[in-house]
């Protein structure tokens, strides 16, 4: 009898243990469910940007679609090269003057400020990457703007608007990760270079920025990204005339610029065409995406 | 003596343009501040944008919603994904494609978002332009940055804590969610600001998703304007730069001050990171 009692209750304890494993296996995938709601989203986002902005491709002809300077809804005409080199041109000068003051700031920070100057600097950053990007477009659009009206005409909507408002808008990406990277830099370079009778600023230019090379490789991708992805600020600054740039301060509309202009208004073909506008935006960010992947893959390798 | 000089140079070239990034940030706050503080007023807070009435209160209640309504979708999953990161996951496939997934999706400009938004939630499940389209979109928007740093938070508890916990006789799941967690929280909390930050400052994609509309939201399925959109319309427009500039002096402030207390946040967790490694 009493044998049985126990049998019983260890029985009762295997359930109960078995019973717990159980359980733990169904949190755990719970968890994973959680997890996989990531990979949906990025499935359905790649889905339909791509299934509802291709047909407006191939109705149009890919070749007319990326190379026609024409941008015409209302006759038919849908080019958008316009488009994509005002982005590319847009990015790039963004890159370009973003890139040097940024990267002399994270210098100056990581290297020759004092550190209560740092403690300024850097909340200062991170108040520049919080800014809404719309403040940024209206404050473009009201000084910057005007500015480049008084000097050159035109109107002052420009590319050269876009250029100083991006270049703005991506300076706290650049300058956050350059520093982190420059300061990442092992102390024995920077020692060695001193000790062999370099000055400091050689020892920055010569030593350290090779070193940290990487890391402002992956800043200026993620802020070409960035850039390239703005839409808001562009808006309102860039004229938004679908026609080629022809100099700095000629009109100019970008991609996402072209997305969210029409959106509002458009329909049949037109607004198809506008989705295909995304798919082609949504291409270039893959591809500076796998640029990315490919620097962070080089370093860590480099690490090892 | 050549090489002093162009050190020198170089040296001030560097102050002056560090100093030009700093000018800049003060330009555009003394910019929009100093035109924009005469106009706000109590009325301007605390009225709604009807007929000569221009207030922001209906933009204010708007972005209070989108913030709880996107938070309280993309928290759980956030936090849920982290934990399945840091505590569960084995090196292999299923991991990497989940990583790629993320980093994806923190890659996506929000023009695309708004898109892809509007493409589903607005025209293919037919919620039109409402809370549900704009939250749903958004919550996925804000996921990375969720998931991101709610995993840092995890990777910080010192692994003695789940040993000693599991040690106990603790499960594992009564360790995360008694041990872990708890220790993660500050984390946890600077993923959320960092993700309302977001979220306040978002025009792009609520263009699309939960529109224009100007009047007080009812319900979920209503379309409003928050303080970001409001003042891309008064910018868009330009019929009132008044309304615009003070607008914009109350997105100012609200940035700042989460900012600020997104960096108390941060300086307490390393305040712990350090005090328990000793």
């Amino acid at each position: 009898m009493q044998l049985n009692i126990t049998k019983d209750m260890l029985n009762k304890k295997n359930l109960k243990k078995i019973g717990k494993k159980v359980f733990e296996k169904i949190v755990e995938n719970i968890f994973l469910l959680f997890a996989c709601i990531s990979v949906i989203c990025v499935a359905l986002i790649i889905f339909y940007i791509f299934t509802k902005g291709s047909p407006a491709i191939f109705k149009i002809g890919l070749g007319h679609f990326l190379f026609g300077t024409k941008w015409a809804p209302t006759q038919g005409i849908y080019g958008i090269l316009p488009m994509i080199v005002g982005s590319i041109y847009g990015t790039i000068g963004a890159v370009i003057v973003g890139t040097t003051i940024g990267l002399f700031t994270a210098i100056f920070m990581a290297e020759i400020s004092p550190p209560w100057m740092v403690k300024i600097f850097r909340p200062a950053i991170q108040l520049l990457a919080g800014i809404p990007s719309v403040i940024y477009g209206f404050f473009g659009l009201l000084v910057i703007v005007p500015i480049i009206h008084k000097f050159y005409g035109g109107g002052g909507n420009s590319l050269l608007a876009v250029i100083i408002i991006l270049s703005i808008m991506i300076l706290p990406t650049l300058i956050s990760i350059s520093e982190i990277s420059l300061r990442s830099v092992p102390k024995e370079y920077k020692e060695g270079s001193l000790a062999l009778g370099a000055t400091h600023i050689q020892t920055i230019f010569k030593v350290m920025i090779p070193a940290a090379k990487s890391g402002i490789l992956t800043s200026i991708v993620l802020a070409a990204g960035r850039a390239m992805g703005e839409t808001m600020a562009v808006i309102l600054v860039a004229g938004n005339s679908p026609i080629m740039p022809t100099s700095l301060i000629s009109r100019v509309r970008t991609l996402t610029a072209n997305v969210a202009f029409e959106m509002s208004y458009a329909s049949g073909l037109h607004r198809e065409a506008l989705f295909a506008t995304g798919v082609v935006l949504f291409i270039f960010i893959m591809i500076l995406n796998i640029v990315l992947n490919f620097i962070i893959k080089k370093a860590g390798a480099s690490v090892k | 003596m050549s090489t002093r000089i162009k050190d020198r140079l170089l040296y001030i070239i560097i102050c002056a343009i560090s100093f030009i990034t700093l000018g800049i940030l003060v330009w555009i706050m003394a910019y929009i501040i100093t035109k924009g503080l005469p106009y706000i007023s109590w009325e301007f807070l605390t009225t709604d944008y009807r007929g000569d009435r221009e207030g922001i209160l209906p933009s204010i209640v708007t972005t209070l919603y989108l913030i709880i309504i996107s938070l309280s979708i993309s928290t759980p999953i956030g936090i849920g994904t982290a934990i399945y990161l840091v505590e569960y996951s084995k090196p292999g496939k299923t991991i990497d494609v989940i990583r790629f997934a993320i980093v994806t999706l923190a890659g996506i400009p929000s023009i695309i978002y708004g898109l892809f938004g509007y493409m589903f939630f607005v025209i293919a499940l037919n919620y039109g332009n409402s809370f549900l389209a704009g939250g749903m979109t958004i919550s996925i928007m804000v996921l990375p940055t969720i998931i991101r740093t709610t995993e840092e938070a995890l990777k910080a508890v010192p692994k003695s804590f789940r040993e000693g916990s599991l040690a106990l006789g603790a499960t594992k799941l009564t360790t995360i969610i008694k041990i872990v967690l708890p220790s993660a929280i500050p984390g946890i909390l600077a993923a959320i600001i960092l993700s309302i930050g977001r979220i306040v400052g978002e025009t792009a994609v609520l263009i699309f998703t939960l529109g224009t509309a100007t009047g007080f939201p009812t319900s979920i399925m209503d379309s409003a304007r928050t303080l970001s959109v409001h003042l891309y319309m008064l910018a868009k427009e330009g019929l009132s730069f008044e309304q615009a500039f003070a607008t914009a002096t109350v997105l100012l402030i609200i940035t700042a001050f989460i900012n600020f207390i997104s960096s108390k946040i941060a300086l307490n967790i390393k305040r712990f990171a350090m005090g328990s490694k000793n």
